[in-house]
This record gives structure tokens, C-alpha cells and sequence, in this order.
């Protein structure tokens, strides 16, 4: 009886474990590079089809020439899990370790200098830490939520605006936006869900939104799938930032999206690195150098939207409006 | 402030909570039936998600809403069967089984999302249905009487749990089951048929719940539940393993979620309030548990032990 009981209690256990391995699965993918170059891992803390932060890394770094080998380790939220997938890939032997998420920038600064042949990059910051072989890249958001927002403001008088968590580029793209729309004439109204995750929030919210009057919404982070989706039942506009959200909705609901290009920051990066250098420089996309573009969504570009958005860049660019 | 005390945005806001609920209640629901056999499932969450994608792919593919709600119960039945040989046949420690499947759930719904679909893209979600009559019942119509058919379901379930629970002998054989195993054993009651059965519906339940969120939604992202499937254990405690409680646990969760949403939306609570706010559903529930639960009756005594013949 004893036996078949530590048997049973075994297989158990292998059965346990072999859900847990399952559900693991790998640390990471390798994928992407154009066969010659460096090696490139990059840790995240979200899905890499997000259709927002994480996503923007991928198709970023799937952009870069020059790079022979990306690993990809996404859905790491939490620091400590980061930090041991970013040791891992410094000891790997990668070339660039990038971890994308300003919540990793404590470990990023404990661990480049246990490696210091590694370049290690992470964002969205502008501090190295006064390290040589740790770079950092921020993006303007604020500049192309102030494009959008005036857009917007032609598209509705009262706006409604989903937000995840109030730091970082979200708060900095919502703050820009503001401005654009309130430039524009039109009222908006924020509401922080503090989730970048919780996509039945969001949706809820977005709901409400709605039930209150407002006529074009827009928000930031992964959970704006939910509000996308009530944008497209109740026949509101949207304007998405980070990635181009146009396929999250019916043809025609996402007017415009701001793309992160963090590809335009990080091949300057990759080229040092295959020069000899570790980096250690601050980057920053912006509309000036094509780092931040807008891409409009399926069906929704005309020649009078895209004046607007053209004058609100050019004035951007040259100065002449504050976004932040 | 005042401007939330108006007629139009309180009906807004209770019928938002109901919806808001409605996942969490057929996840609780299911938890309850196994509880009350005396078995924990921690992998809720885990069943809700994978029942969740299954669902949302499977209206993405054929457009049928319903059929994804099927798929949804017919996954949480398969992972109850899985469950259920994991902690009957092989008396696995539930606990630590229960995190297992949350883990594979977990897992599996993201490479099935990554593997199938790519990026989220909307799928067509439940159309509210007015009740006759019942719909047009000054402001309670609204409120209650105008969601889909998904929430009517969810709250019916709830009188249909409760009389098979107290009204029936296979729910006398559950409620013996989770109390005394042993003694329901020698009155010849199958502990394990009846354990194997409340695991099977819960899981369904589960599955369901997550299909519920995922076609309310009309969308789907990894880790879509956000932890709907741990607070819905939590309701179990909330109501005292009966189907009535979990019913008010339900709503009182989704219904401060709805009204923290709209202050919001209003900008009635702005900043540090609003950051302080997004806490009242978690701490509402927290306090009562505290309160409420302590007075209703005890947890069944035999929960998360197994059972053997003979011992």
C-alpha cells in the first residue's frame, strides 16, 4: 500500500512539474538578425505582441542591420526575474543585453559592471549611471501626443483619455496629447487605471467614457486593447501610441497611431559596438530625427488630416510649441 | 461630486458593475461547488485564461459567440479532468497542483495567443438583451434587466447552485463530502466520484468565466484575467461557501470597481486620491472577509484533504 501510495505521490509530482515546465517553457526566443554582426538579447516586461511597449522593441530591433542573433525574453514585469534573464544573457555572451522597461534600471546599474565587455541598454531613461558600457533611450512621446492631440481635437470637442500607471513615456504621451487637444479647442478628460494590464478595466473605463459624451478617445500600454474594443461599439475615434494599434479594431476606428522607431536610437548603438565601443551614451527618438513617426490606420488617411499633423511637427521641430 | 448623484449615472454605473461582476461570479460559483467537496483549485485563474483564448479564438474564427462559450466550458471541463486525476487519483497536494495548472494556463494561453492570433484584433462581443417587462421597470429595468444573455445566466446560476446544494441528495452527497469524507464513505456515498464531479463543474464554471470576460471584452492580451481567477477564490470566503454570499461578494467587487472607474472618468478623484482609490475593491473585499465571514459558517472541514479509503 505504501509503494503504490510514493508511486502515485511521484507521478504526482512529475505531473506537477511537468505542467510547471509547460507553462515556463523556454527562457527566451531566438530570432531576427541579418546573419552578420552582433548578438542582441533584449529582456521585457509584457507580451512582444502587445501592441504597445514591448511590441515596439521587437519591431524595432527586428530593424537593425548589422546583428546576427536577437534573443527575446518577454513578460519579465517583475525586476528580480529581469535581472537574472539579464545576467544570464550577459554570461550567454551577448553582445547588447537591453532591458526595456525603467523599472530595470537599478539592476541594469548592479549588473554592467560584473560585465564590462557586455553593452548593456535600457529604457525608457536617459541615465547611464556614469557607466561606459551601459546606454539609455528615452523617446519624446510628449512631441507626437501633442500631434495627435491636435488632430484629435478636429475629430470631436471632448476626448477621453485611458491611462495605465502615471510615470514614465505614458504620462509623458498623455501630457503632450493634452496639450495638442486642449491647443485644438477640445476638453479632455484623463483617467489613470493604474494597470498597464488590466485590459477589462480599461474597457470598463472606456465604457464610461462613452456613457459620459466623449467623441474620440486615445490611451497608452497593453490594456488599451479593451478601450479600442469599446471605441469600435460605440463609433468613437481612436488614436494609439507606441505601436501602430490599427489591427486591434475594425478598419477606419484607429485614425493615427505614434510609433516608437527605436531602431533610429539603437543603430548608432549596435554600430559602436561592432567598432569596439560599449556605448554609454543617452538616446533620444524624437520627430526631428524620425524616431517618432505617425501612421495612420486603415482607410483614415486624407490630405486634410495629414496638413495638420504636418504644421503641429513642423512647428514642433522648430521650436515654436512647448510639448512638456 | 454631485454630478455622480445623478439618476442617469447611477443606472450607468450598477449596470457597469453587474458586468463588471460577471466573470468573477462564475468563477466563484465554480470554486464554491469544489470547495464544498472539500477540494481547493488554485488554478482558477489558470482555467479562466486558457478557457478565455480558447473562447476568443474560436469566435475569431467562426464569428459564433456561442460556440466560443462552449469551447470555453468544454476547456475548464477538460482541465477539471486533468485536476481532478492530479489531486483524486495521484492525491497531489492541491495547493501546490492548483498553481500548477495556473501556471500552465498561464503559459499555454500566451503561446496559443502568440501562435494563433499575433496581436489582438476585436472580436464581436455579447449584445445586451432587454427582458420583457422586467426591462422596463423604472430604473431597476436598466440595472438589471439589459445585459447579455451571459449575465443572466451567471445569476441564475446562483438559485440553481444553492437548490442543488441544499435541495438535492447529490448535493447533500457534496456538503457530507467536504465535511466528514470518512463517514460519507462508510453511508456509501463515492468521495472521489463526487469530488470528481464538483471539480469537473467548477472547472467548467472557470472556463466559462474566462469566455464570459474574453467576449465581454471582445478582445484578448496575455494574463487577460489580471488576477480575476484568485480574487473569485477569495469571494468564496467572502460568502461563506454559499452561492447567495459569492452573489453579493460578486456584486459588491463589481460594483466599487464601476463607481472607482467613474469617479475617474469624472475626475472626481484625481491623482494621489485616484491611486488611493484603485484599492477600494481589493480592501472593501479584504475588510469584508474580515467582518462578515467570521460570523457565517466554517470553512468545510475536510478542504484540501485528501481522501483514502482506510487512511
Amino acid at each position: 500500500m505504501k509503494n503504490t501510495s510514493n508511486r502515485k505521490a511521484l507521478v504526482a509530482i512529475c505531473a506537477i512539474l511537468g505542467l510547471f515546465a509547460a507553462a515556463c517553457g523556454s527562457d527566451g526566443e531566438s530570432a531576427g538578425g541579418d546573419g552578420d554582426g552582433i548578438r542582441i538579447a533584449i529582456v521585457a516586461p509584457s507580451a512582444e505582441n502587445d501592441l504597445a511597449f514591448t511590441q515596439s522593441i521587437v519591431d524595432g530591433t527586428n530593424n537593425l542591420t548589422g546583428v546576427k542573433e536577437i534573443a527575446r525574453s518577454p513578460g519579465l514585469f517583475l525586476v528580480d526575474d529581469a535581472a537574472a534573464a539579464l545576467r544570464d544573457y550577459a554570461d550567454d555572451g551577448f553582445d547588447l543585453v537591453i532591458g526595456h522597461g525603467s523599472q530595470y534600471g537599478a539592476v541594469i546599474q548592479e549588473i554592467a559592471p560584473d560585465f564590462p565587455d557586455t553593452a548593456f541598454a535600457w529604457g525608457t531613461a536617459s541615465d547611464t549611471f556614469g557607466l561606459p558600457n551601459v546606454s539609455a533611450y528615452t523617446a519624446a512621446a510628449d512631441q507626437g501626443g501633442y500631434a495627435l492631440g491636435a488632430l484629435a481635437a478636429t475629430k470631436g470637442s471632448t476626448i477621453g483619455i485611458v491611462g495605465p500607471v502615471e510615470v514614465g513615456d505614458a504620462k509623458l504621451y498623455i501630457d503632450g496629447f493634452t496639450m495638442g487637444a486642449e491647443a485644438g479647442g477640445a476638453a479632455v478628460a484623463t483617467s489613470y487605471i493604474d494597470s498597464f494590464s488590466d485590459v477589462q478595466l480599461a474597457s470598463e473605463t472606456a465604457s464610461a467614457f462613452a456613457d459620459s459624451g466623449v467623441e474620440v478617445m486615445t490611451g497608452t500600454a497593453q490594456m488599451t486593447v479593451g478601450a479600442i474594443g469599446v471605441a469600435e461599439e460605440t463609433g468613437l475615434a481612436w488614436f494609439g501610441t507606441q505601436s501602430n494599434q490599427a489591427s486591434a479594431a475594425a478598419d477606419g476606428v484607429v485614425v493615427a497611431s505614434q510609433v516608437y522607431k527605436w531602431e533610429v536610437a539603437l543603430q548608432g548603438l549596435v554600430d559602436d559596438i561592432a567598432a569596439g565601443s560599449l556605448g554609454g551614451q543617452s538616446y533620444e527618438i524624437n520627430l526631428a530625427n524620425g524616431g517618432l513617426a505617425i501612421e495612420w490606420g486603415v482607410g483614415t488617411e486624407n490630405g486634410d488630416d495629414q496638413a495638420i499633423l504636418d504644421a503641429a511637427i513642423d512647428d514642433i521641430i522648430a521650436g515654436n510649441i512647448t510639448t512638456r | 461630486m454631485a454630478e455622480f448623484f445623478t439618476v442617469t449615472v447611477l443606472i450607468s454605473v450598477f449596470a457597469s458593475g453587474v458586468r463588471f461582476a460577471t466573470p468573477y461570479l462564475l468563477a466563484a460559483l465554480g470554486e464554491t461547488l469544489g470547495q464544498r467537496s472539500g477540494v481547493l483549485n488554485l488554478g482558477v485563474e489558470g482555467v479562466m485564461l486558457l478557457g478565455g483564448f480558447m473562447a476568443y479564438w474560436t469566435v475569431l474564427e467562426t464569428g459564433s459567440r456561442l460556440l466560443g462559450v462552449l469551447v470555453g466550458l468544454a476547456v475548464g471541463l477538460v482541465m477539471g479532468a486533468v485536476y481532478a486525476v492530479v489531486t483524486l487519483v495521484f492525491k497531489a497536494e492541491q495547493g501546490i497542483s492548483g498553481i500548477g495548472i495556473y501556471l500552465f494556463g498561464l503559459g499555454m494561453s500566451e503561446l496559443l495567443f502568440e501562435k494563433l492570433v499575433g496581436t489582438s484584433r476585436k472580436i464581436p462581443s455579447f449584445r445586451d438583451v432587454r427582458i420583457p417587462v422586467l426591462g422596463d421597470i423604472k430604473w431597476i429595468g436598466d440595472i438589471f434587466f439589459n445585459h447579455s444573455p451571459i449575465v443572466y445566466f451567471a445569476v441564475l446560476l446562483v438559485p440553481a447552485l444553492a437548490y442543488l446544494l441544499n435541495r438535492t441528495t447529490f448535493g447533500l452527497n457534496v456538503r457530507a463530502v467536504g465535511e466528514n469524507p470518512e463517514a460519507a464513505d462508510s453511508l456509501g456515498v463515492s468521495v472521489n466520484r463526487v469530488r470528481g464531479i464538483t471539480i469537473l463543474l467548477g472547472n467548467g464554471l472557470a472556463g466559462l468565466g474566462g469566455a464570459a470576460l474574453a467576449i465581454q471584452v471582445g478582445q484578448f492580451q496575455n494574463n487577460i484575467t489580471n488576477g480575476i481567477g484568485f480574487i473569485a477564490v477569495a469571494l468564496v470566503y467572502f460568502g461563506a461557501w454559499r452561492p447567495v454570499g459569492v452573489l453579493a461578494g460578486s456584486l459588491l467587487y463589481g460594483l466599487v470597481a464601476a463607481t472607482v472607474a467613474r469617479w475617474k472618468v469624472m475626475e472626481i478623484v484625481t491623482g494621489s486620491a485616484a491611486s488611493f482609490t484603485t484599492m477600494a475593491p481589493a480592501l472593501l473585499t479584504v475588510l469584508a472577509l474580515a467582518v462578515i465571514a467570521r460570523r457565517s459558517a466554517n470553512a468545510p472541514a475536510a478542504l484540501t484533504v485528501p481522501f483514502s479509503r482506510g487512511g
